[in-house]
This record gives structure tokens, C-alpha cells and sequence, in this order.
């Protein structure tokens, strides 16, 4: 190949130099490999396609290496990472055919931070996407929220803005959004968290992938039409934000959902319809990533012809198109043969669709532009040569030892705790998202864990999000085992069996060894719970260079989990009954190290997280369902921030009950009702059962003991207590006074 | 009794409309598309249901009321069919012209997907079985019910006003009160008659909350009622 193949001198696209391809923030060891590979300078168009390959955010380059040590296998999995989604066998639909469950969270934080609205709302579209590629009709959605302290001038509008962007594309597409988490910290302030996560149901025999096969098959367009928006957002999200940021707001994107409600009916028919070889969602780094991806996993090239794309605007260079990310686009590979049925399913749903390529036996990129070719690349290098760095790290600093206890007594403590913006109620937040359409959500957000029926079935999915990232940036092994493990406690407290888990990695600037050592150490206990609990990771994303002007969010991986009920009986509600009594389960030392009472209380982040012992949280979230399967439990809820408390109060509120905790005589009174010591739940029992259900706990190797009883109309921690309707209001006006709503 | 659901390209209670149809009457719905421009033969019911039909960017319910399908709708009310539109099917009923009024943003200006207390202040098909309070859920941004005061007494004095938001135990709510009338509907108005009552508009979704495995079944209260008025008649 020599200079004359691709024209590197065409009036409108700039000379490429080192200094470009510093901008296009490719380093310059990157730029030299760049030269090696091809033997000659790349045109601007190539270039903008390296850039899009090798960014941090489609090529994991700092994190691949750590991501290879996570537990991935199991035999519930169809299909683990590197697909569009994970897949897993979650039983048969009421005809016996076997059903898959399709699901991947992903981060669309840089863009959220820079347009809220919009960012939040293609951070939906685009995990839509992925799960429908793959053949699945999404059933519901989650998001975990990370914002900057309430108080930050910017928090209200990110809030309101992302809150309402998820909302408005959710909504519109009509899947329902039915649970995740939100926080508010100062180490937010200048980088927000979107985290999204869909969930999908398809049958196993009917899952579509991305690898192309078959040579001269048409490569076909189809979805709304490509223009400027989004061009270079990849390569923006893997860089941090300066002062800037508000600059860059033209790389973000703009959502359409209703075209995206068209598109995925539009796939499902087509896929339903045989014509479909193999599928992938144009996201970041639109047409480029997408035909390399399919090219490369089918072990063919492509040629793409860019006059046959459909844009939105005139005069577009094939830089531009390789590089928009126009939302609401799919590249597929069809059965030539199938082409006039294709067609009529596109134009029922008055869709673009376009054939731009075809698939080719050369291991080639080849895009052609108004008669010249713009980019001549070998295609399986693209992505198989992308760099991949082994980071320096080190331990994070241990934080500082735990300090005296606040001198606050219990109940004022709680009454400060429920009232705070992070421990608040979130009905705020999830009112503004439709979580009822499809009818067949069984546990509405506010819950452990979102329950859907399986449609058309007794069955149901169980969902949660969930991640602590005060104890991930105190210890992070402890930290990444802690996430995994509270998703298995929320799945378990709702009833379900876990299954898998897909994970959402956001750090900081991977370049600095303490962001990487958080990295790896959060890696390192993610993978060890996973393998423990089994739930091995099928699908997720890394978001790195979360920092801005220098400072690092927290760390924090959030952690998507999906379980199963075999029978809708087996929903455990969070509501206890007038009457019952709640029975603590699990070994309680009272562990305020890195809590939430430390933290929101006086904004303390001292002493060690609570451990975690994995075979205690397998042996007591395993009891849990026993408890319910033998008729012992009435509710259950699980113990994490704020402890035994917090959960006892979140209990009462759900049943619009009071409830009355007892102390303990040997520890000290905010130990017990504030600790954090992990692998607990509070059980809900009738008086006839409790005897039996203590002697069964026993039996199962687990630490039991009387908490308290349900009723009346105050929450009473030992001899303090609140009035239940004051607690009621504060908690719903938590967050409504943070949205200024 | 034979039901038809239109389907916009943007309708997503389509599928809950149909199911919740056929497990009140036991016979499958047919789904009609908009691009079509005659309903099946032999109807009893044409549903129009919720959704963002066509991505609602404009006034909603405006496109979905010139797509094909709706001409024949306008047809089949016009002779006396029983046409129920819920959330956006009532929308885009408005906008046909076959129910008055005009539904503007939420009060509030956020979507709100909620439970809400209906109580029934009205004798028709959809409603003669409704004989309590119920409760079902609302999910939408632009629910916010307004007519012109004349317009309203007429509505009021004809009985033609189906549901009112209201307290549990069946109070209508003020129309001020927020926690009750959420979207700040004028009287509180949740749903409206036509004038010769076989065309039904609602707010709030009986289809979601019409099994009592998600937690509620009062919205077969509506369906029930379309049932027996079949068999009866």
C-alpha cells in the first residue's frame, strides 16, 4: 500500500501530523504505532478512525487486563462479555422453549455532566440498543445516579436534568424503569454519574450477534439519519474535564425516542423475520466501531461506500460520518435474498435504510467518499493491535482510624439520617420514570429489589444496582466485594435466586497509580464475591478519567445484578405486618467504620469498611429464601447503610407503621443501631412461628436475634423515639427539597 | 365480545391494552394498525391506547389523530360503537374530535407514574360495574384535563364526567390538591363521556392494574363493565 491508495491531501480534511493526532488525544507512542502499522501517515479520516478505535472508552485499554481476571462462566451463561450484552438461561417461557435474559449497564457520565438532559436520555437509548441487537425485547431499566453534594450549585440542575432525561426517553420508548440507586458527595461535584442498565427477554435459541459471515453480503443502514452531533464524544469521554467542559457540549448527542421505539420494533420483526445474518448498534464512535466490530468478529473486511448514508445535513465529510454518533442507528449484514421483506418492514415503520458496504474476504477497511477513498486500513488490527496498558499502581492511603462516637442519641440520629438527601425517600426520582408500562412489574421501585414477571409467565426477574464507594475508596477489594454482595442480599431479600451480574466501572484518571490501584483492588473483590456467590459478570463497561481539574470521583463500580423467582408466591415483601416481630439475621459488632452515620452526621470518612465474609453472605441470603419457602417470614429487608436502624425504619415506612427496636444490653447504643456489619437482614415473623423460625436459624449456622415489633405509631430505637409521621414526612421531603420540587 | 386496539407507532400500552382485554373477555384482540383505513368487521370495542404515538414532540395526540385508522374510528363512534382511549388514546381521541376539552402539560411539569383514587360519578358501558372507589395508576406528562367553564358544567350536568381523582374512601378530590388530583385537572376531571356516552377518555391505565398479581385488579372493573353490557345486550 502506498500514499497514492488513500488521498491524504484533499482540500477539506486538514495534513496529519503529531500534533493533530495529540488533539485527537492519542499519545505519541500511539500516533508512532500508528505509522508502524499502516507504513505511512494516515489520512485525516484514518486518523479520526484510530482515534475512535483506541480510546479508552471503546478499547479498555488501561482496564482489559484486569477485566480478563473476572469470573465470566457459568451454566446459566449464554453468552458473557464482549458481546453487545450479557445473556443467561433464566428458564422456559410457558410453552417450554428455553428464555434468555439479555443485560449490560453502561455509563453515559461525561455527557450528563456537559448536557443532562440529553446525556442522561442517550445513555438510555444506547443501552436499549444494546440489548435489543441482540434480539431481546427490553422489559425493564435501571440507573444508578451519582451526583455532587446537594448544596453544589450545580446539583439541582444535573439532578432535575438527568432525572428527567431518563424519564423522557424511557417513558416514550415504553420499557418500564423500575429501580437503581442515587447518591449525593462532594467528590461528584465535578463529574456526575449516569449509569444505566437495561434488561431484556428473548428465547435462547433466538440471540443475534455482531460477527458478520458470508462474503459480499450487503452491509445495510437502517435508523434515523447521521449528522454532526456526538462527532468525537467517545474520545471525549476518555479524557478529564477542565475548566472546558461546558465547552464540549457540542459532542454530546440528541436522543430520539420514538425513533428508537421504531427502530426496535423494526429489528424484532426483521430478526423474527430470518433475514437478519448479524446485527450491531452504532454507539460510541457510530459507523466506525460498529463495521469494525462486525468485520472483526467475523473475521472479514468491509467496504463502505458514505454516499449512501443517510445524513441529516448537507456537505458532511467522511470524517464526520465515521465518527458521529447520531443516535438511533443500526448496521447489519442481510440475506441478500431478503432484501424485499426487509424493505417492507422499514418502510412500515418509515425508517432510513441504506446499503453503504458490503462484507469482503480481505482483511480490509475500505471507505470510499464523493470518488476518493478516504480510509484503506486493516480492519482486524484496528481493534486487535489497539494498545493496552499494564498501569502502575499502588494501595490506596488507609484512611484514618475511627474517632469517638457522635454524642447523639439514636433516635435524633435517625431522624437526621432519613432526612438527609442520600437517605431520603427516592419516590421523587422514580415517579418521574414509567415503571408500570408492559404491565407486568410486581415490586415497584423502593423496594430491595425491582421484581417483573416474566410475561406470560408465574416467573419473574428480580433487579437491583448497587455499589457503596465510601468503602471503595477506603478499601477497595473490600469495596468491590461489598457491591457485589449487597445486589446478592437485595436479590436474595426480595426472594430471588442470583444469577449473574453485569458491572459499571467508574474511576478516575487510570494514569495516576493510586486511581489504578482503586482499580485493581475493587477488580480483585468484585471478582472474588462473584466467583463466591456465583454470579458470574456477563456484561459491563469501564468509565475512567472521572476527575476534573485534578480531582477523582469516588471509586465506584456499580454492580447490576439479576435473580430469578420461580413463582410470583416466592416475592418476599419489604412490609411487615401490625404485630409481627423482626428478627435480626447475621452477625451483628457494630461496625461504624466508613458509615453512613459518620459520614452524613459530621462528614467523617474514618476507620476500616465492615468486612465481608462471603460464605456467611451465600449461607444467610440462602436461609432468607428457606425462610420464606417453609411460610416463616413475612417480610424481609436487608441491612447495609445505616444499619439496623435505617432498615427497621424503612420497614415501618413501608407498611405505614410504627415500630419499636430494642437495644442491646452489651453494645453501645449507636453500634447497634448504626453499625454496618454486613451479611444481615431483618425478618418480619408472626408471634406463633417465632420459636421454630430462631431453632431453623440456628440450624443454618446463622446468628439470630429479637429486634423488635411492628406497630403503633412511633419508630422507638431503645428508649428513644420519633414520631412515626414526622419520620414519614422528612423522608418524603428529602430529595424534593434537594430538586427544589 | 370483540375488541380492536390501535396501534401507532409509538403506542407502548398496546400489548397491556390487549392483554388485559382478553383476560376480561377471553377472546384475543385484534391489533389494527394506523396505516389501515377500515376495523375489522363486527366490532363491539375499539381501544386507543397509551403510548407516545408519535413521539408526542408535537401537541400530543395531534398526528395520531390524521393517521388513517382514525377516520374509521370517528366512523364506528359516530355509529354508536364503544371507542375507549386511555392516557394517550385520549389525547388523540380529543384531537379527533370525538371527546371535548384538552389535556395541557401536568401541573406539576414532570411525568408522574403514580397510583391515583378514582371515584365513578357517571352511568355508561365502561362504568356501570364500577360501583366503589378504585384504584389504578396514572403514567403520564400531559394529563392536566381544561375546558372552558361552560364547557365544564355541561360536562357536569349531563353526568358525563366518568372519574373524578379522589380520596380513598371515594371524596373527589379539590381541585387544588395536589396529593389527589396530581396533575391538576380542572374539577378534578380523570376521564370524560361523549356525548352520547360510548366514547370514553381516562387518564389513569385500568390495563395496568387489572391483575391482581402487580398488586390491584380494580381497572377490570372497567373491562367487566364493557363485558356484561355485551351480554346484556
Amino acid at each position: 500500500m502506498n500514499d497514492r491508495d488513500v488521498d491524504a491531501t484533499l482540500p477539506s480534511e486538514p495534513p496529519v501530523t503529531q500534533a493533530l493526532a495529540a488533539a485527537h488525544g492519542l499519545t505519541a507512542d500511539e500516533y508512532q504505532r500508528i505509522l508502524d502499522l499502516i507504513g505511512r501517515t494516515p489520512s485525516f479520516t484514518e486518523l479520526g478512525i484510530f482515534s475512535a478505535m483506541w480510546n479508552e472508552h471503546c478499547s479498555y485499554k488501561s482496564s482489559k487486563r484486569w477485566l480478563r481476571t473476572l469470573p465470566t462462566e457459568g451454566p446459566q451463561v449464554i453468552h458473557g462479555p464482549g458481546e453487545n450484552a450479557g445473556v443467561i438461561a433464566i428458564g422456559p417461557d410457558a410453552e417450554g422453549r428455553p428464555l434468555a435474559c439479555v443485560f449490560k449497564m453502561e455509563s453515559h457520565n461525561h455527557p450528563s455532566f456537559i448536557e443532562p438532559y440529553q446525556g442522561a436520555a442517550t445513555g438510555v437509548g444506547g443501552i436499549l440498543r444494546d440489548v435489543f441487537t441482540m434480539g431481546a425485547r427490553p422489559v425493564a431499566a435501571l440507573n444508578a445516579l451519582s451526583f455532587g453534594d446537594p448544596e453544589h450549585p450545580r446539583t439541582r440542575a444535573l439532578l432535575s436534568g438527568v432525572v428527567q432525561g431518563i424519564g423522557g426517553y424511557g417513558n416514550a420508548f415504553g420499557v418500564p424503569t423500575v429501580g437503581g440507586e442515587l447518591r449525593f458527595h462532594p467528590a461528584y461535584n465535578g463529574n456526575c454519574l449516569v449509569n444505566a442498565m437495561a434488561v431484556g427477554l428473548a428465547h435462547a435459541d433466538a440471540i443475534f450477534l455482531s460477527a458478520a459471515s458470508g462474503i459480499g453480503m450487503p452491509v445495510v443502514y437502517l435508523g434515523a439519519k447521521t449528522g454532526r452531533d456526538g462527532v468525537g464524544g467517545a474520545t471525549m469521554a476518555s479524557a478529564e474535564f477542565g475548566e472546558d467542559a461546558e465547552e464540549k457540549r457540542p459532542t454530546v448527542q440528541v436522543g430520539d425516542p420514538f425513533t428508537e421505539k421504531r427502530l426496535l420494533e423494526a429489528c424484532l420483526e426483521l430478526m423474527a423475520s430470518g433475514a437478519v445474518i448479524s446485527i450491531q448498534d452504532m454507539g460510541a464512535a457510530g459507523l466506525t466501531c460498529s463495521a469494525v466490530e462486525m468485520g472483526d468478529k467475523g473475521g472479514l473486511g468491509i467496504e463502505l461506500d458514505l454516499d449512501a448514508v443517510p445524513c441529516r445535513e448537507d456537505g458532511m465529510s467522511a470524517y464526520e460520518m465515521m465518527l458521529s454518533e447520531s443516535q438511533e442507528r443500526m448496521l447489519m449484514v442481510l440475506r441478500p435474498e431478503r432484501e424485499a421483506e426487509a424493505k417492507a418492514i422499514f418502510d412500515k415503520w418509515d425508517l432510513d435504510f441504506a446499503i453503504v458496504g458490503r462484507t469482503i474476504a480481505e482483511d480490509r477497511f475500505l471507505v470510499r467518499h464523493a470518488g476518493a477513498v478516504r480510509a484503506d486500513l486493516p480492519l482486524a488490527a484496528l481493534s486487535g493491535t489497539a494498545p493496552e496498558y499494564d498501569r502502575p499502581f499502588m494501595p490506596p492511603f488507609p484512611p484514618p482510624p475511627l474517632g469517638d462516637l457522635p454524642d447523639i442519641d439514636p433516635a435524633t440520629a435517625l431522624g437526621r439520617l432519613i432526612a438527609s438527601p442520600n437517605y431520603g425517600s427516592r419516590r421523587w426520582v422514580w415517579e418521574q420514570y414509567d415503571h408500570m408500562v408492559m404491565a407486568d412489574t410486581v415490586v415497584r421501585p423502593g423496594s430491595d429489589a425491582a421484581v417483573v414477571r416474566i410475561h406470560g409467565t408465574n416467573r419473574a426477574l428480580a433487579l437491583t444496582a448497587d455499589v457503596t464507594p465510601r468503602y471503595c475508596a477506603a478499601e477497595p477489594e473490600t469495596g468491590g466485594m461489598q457491591a457485589v454482595a449487597e445486589a446478592y442480599r437485595n436479590l436474595c431479600a426480595t426472594g430471588a435466586r442470583p444469577l449473574a451480574v453485569t458491572d459499571n466501572l467508574n474511576f478516575g484518571n487510570p494514569e495516576k497509580a493510586e486511581i489504578m490501584g482503586q482499580f485493581v483492588g475493587c477488580i480483585r473483590g468484585i471478582g472474588a464475591a462473584c466467583a463466591a456467590l456465583d454470579m458470574p459478570v456477563v456484561s459491563g463497561n469501564v468509565s475512567l478519567y472521572n476527575e476534573t481539574d485534578g480531582k477523582a470521583i469516588l471509586p465506584t463500580p456499580t454492580i447490576g445484578a439479576v435473580g430469578v423467582l420461580d413463582d410470583l408466591a416466592d416475592v418476599i415483601p419489604m412490609a411487615p405486618g401490625d404485630g409481627d416481630t423482626l428478627v435480626l439475621l447475621g452477625q451483628t459488632e457494630g461496625l461504624l467504620g466508613q458509615s453512613a452515620l459518620l459520614w452524613e452526621l459530621e462528614g467523617r470518612a474514618e476507620g476500616d469498611p465492615p468486612p465481608v465474609d462471603l460464605e456467611a453472605e451465600r449461607r444467610v441470603g440462602e436461609l432468607v429464601r428457606a425462610l420464606k419457602a417453609e411460610g416463616m417470614i413475612t417480610a424481609a429487608h436487608d441491612l447495609s447503610d445505616g444499619g439496623l436502624a435505617l432498615a427497621a425504619a424503612e420497614m415501618a415506612l413501608a407498611a405505614g407503621l410504627g415500630v419499636a427496636v430494642e437495644a442491646h444490653g452489651e453494645m453501645r447504643p449507636l453500634e447497634w443501631f448504626f453499625g454496618e456489619d454486613q451479611g444481615r437482614y431483618l425478618v418480619a415473623a408472626r408471634d406463633e412461628v417465632l420459636t421454630a423460625l430462631v431453632a431453623r436459624v440456628l440450624d443454618a449456622g446463622v446468628a439470630v436475634r429479637r429486634a423488635g415489633r411492628v406497630g403503633g405509631s412511633a419508630i422507638r430505637l431503645g428508649a428513644f423515639e420519633l414520631p412515626l409521621a414526622d419520620v414519614a414526612a422528612a423522608h418524603a421531603d428529602a430529595l424534593p427539597a434537594v430538586a427544589g420540587a | 365480545m370483540r375488541a380492536a386496539v390501535v396501534v401507532f407507532p409509538g403506542s407502548n400500552c398496546d400489548r397491556d391494552m390487549a392483554v388485559a382485554l382478553g383476560a376480561a373477555s377471553g377472546q384475543a384482540a385484534s391489533m389494527v394498525w394506523h396505516k389501515d383505513s377500515a376495523l375489522p368487521p363486527g366490532l363491539d370495542l375499539v381501544a386507543v391506547p397509551g403510548g407516545f404515538s408519535f413521539g408526542d414532540y408535537l401537541r400530543v395526540g395531534a398526528i395520531a389523530a390524521q393517521s388513517p385508522i382514525m377516520a374509521a374510528v370517528r366512523e364506528f363512534a359516530r355509529a354508536g360503537g364503544l371507542v375507549l382511549g386511555v392516557c394517550n388514546g385520549w389525547q388523540v381521541l380529543i384531537e379527533a374530535g370525538l371527546l371535548p376539552g384538552a389535556l395541557m402539560r401536568n401541573a406539576g411539569l414532570s411525568f408522574l407514574c403514580r397510583d391515583v383514587h378514582l371515584v365513578c360519578q357517571a352511568v355508561s358501558a365502561f362504568t356501570h360495574r364500577v360501583d366503589r372507589p378504585i384504584r389504578i395508576p396514572i403514567g403520564h406528562h400531559d394529563g392536566c384535563f381544561v375546558a372552558e367553564p361552560e364547557a365544564l358544567d355541561r360536562l357536569e350536568d349531563e353526568g358525563r364526567i366518568a372519574f373524578r381523582y379522589a380520596a380513598p374512601d371515594g371524596t373527589p378530590a379539590a381541585e387544588g390538591d395536589r396529593a389527589l388530583n396530581p396533575n391538576g385537572s380542572m374539577r378534578a376531571i380523570a376521564g370524560v363521556l361523549s356525548e352520547n356516552r360510548r366514547v370514553l377518555g381516562m387518564m389513569p391505565h385500568p390495563e395496568r392494574l387489572a391483575d391482581p398479581a402487580l398488586g390491584g385488579a380494580d381497572g377490570r372493573l372497567v373491562f367487566k363493565s364493557v363485558l356484561s353490557q355485551m351480554e346484556t345486550a
